[in-house]
């Protein structure tokens, strides 16, 4: 695993990884929502609509592992002074935050029809909305750790101390009273009908290969644009 | 008594435009930021 740490063994492993990441990502993920628009049947109680679970489900849970990614990375950068453990953390970052958008209007469209409201204020849904906000504060904060030139053990704590909100998305819903429904899918087993389980997981696979390519995609622009500040600050110095 | 009558595939397909656009979205524009800034970073190491 330290030897991917290597900028240079890494980049030689994105160069190839990164595009088919992405394009296996598109190609299974239209495929499953393709499968769950036109070939799956509506479901008895929630009828039409149970389609959306194709893709408000992966974005839930890329949502909530796009943090955890943060935190995992964060806790390797402070534990290994690895630097490219908070590039990672730093990557991860936009697909999460983009991927808990989707999951919150997906689940507010879904909601209006369903529940006769698009919003409530209830353990599921606020905390999911928290981690929509910790997302936008730890890019705010990178950003500004990376123009003014902070310590980068400051976001990675941030990551770190927010990861709390992880179990609490994941236990709301059994803690508190809720519109949203209980855990469908737990470890080995599943509530969901096979006939929509099979897009469901396919969809997941697709997304969560995009998550990989978009993260990878991530984590060389931000190399490159620390090896091209390097370089400026090095060509500077020779002139000075 | 007044009843709302909603067509449920109305908010399947918005969900639908809503998170399919927004995944496309993000990877053009992290593909597009990436090639950018790796783009940028050769030029830098050529001068």
């Amino acid at each position: 695993m330290h030897g991917f740490a290597n900028p240079k063994r890494f980049l030689s492993l994105a160069a190839w990884l990164t595009p088919l990441l992405m394009l296996s990502g598109l190609v299974v993920s239209a495929g499953a929502l393709a499968w769950g628009l036109f070939n799956v049947a509506p479901d008895q109680l929630m009828g039409e609509t149970v389609r959306i679970m194709f893709l408000h489900v992966p974005t839930a849970w890329l949502g909530m592992g796009g943090w955890t990614t943060i935190a995992i990375s964060s806790l390797a950068f402070l534990v290994w002074k690895h630097p490219l453990a908070a590039i990672a953390a730093r990557a991860a970052a936009v697909p999460g935050m983009v991927f808990t958008a989707i999951c919150l209007a997906t689940g507010s469209i879904w909601g209006r029809p369903t529940w006769g409201t698009w919003w409530v204020w209830d353990g599921r849904l606020t905390s999911m909305l928290v981690l929509l906000f910790l997302y936008a504060g730890y890019l705010a904060l990178s950003q500004a750790v990376e123009q003014e030139g902070g310590s980068s053990k400051i976001p990675a704590i941030f990551g770190l101390v927010g990861a709390i909100n992880i179990p609490i998305i994941n236990r709301s819903v059994v803690w508190w009273n809720s519109l949203h429904q209980p855990p469908s899918i737990t470890a080995g087993k599943s509530a969901i009908d096979p006939e929509f389980l099979g897009p469901l997981l396919i969809a997941t696979l697709g997304f969560s290969l995009l998550f990989g390519g978009i993260m990878l995609a991530r984590m060389r622009a931000l190399i490159a644009n620390v090896q091209a500040e390097a370089r400026l600050r090095r060509k500077a110095v020779e002139v000075a | 008594m007044i009843r709302e009558s909603l067509d449920q595939w109305d908010f399947v397909i918005l969900a639908y435009v809503v998170g399919v656009l927004g995944t496309l979205a993000m990877v053009g524009w992290s593909w597009l930021a990436m090639r950018r800034a790796e783009k940028r970073r050769d030029e830098v190491k050529r001068k």
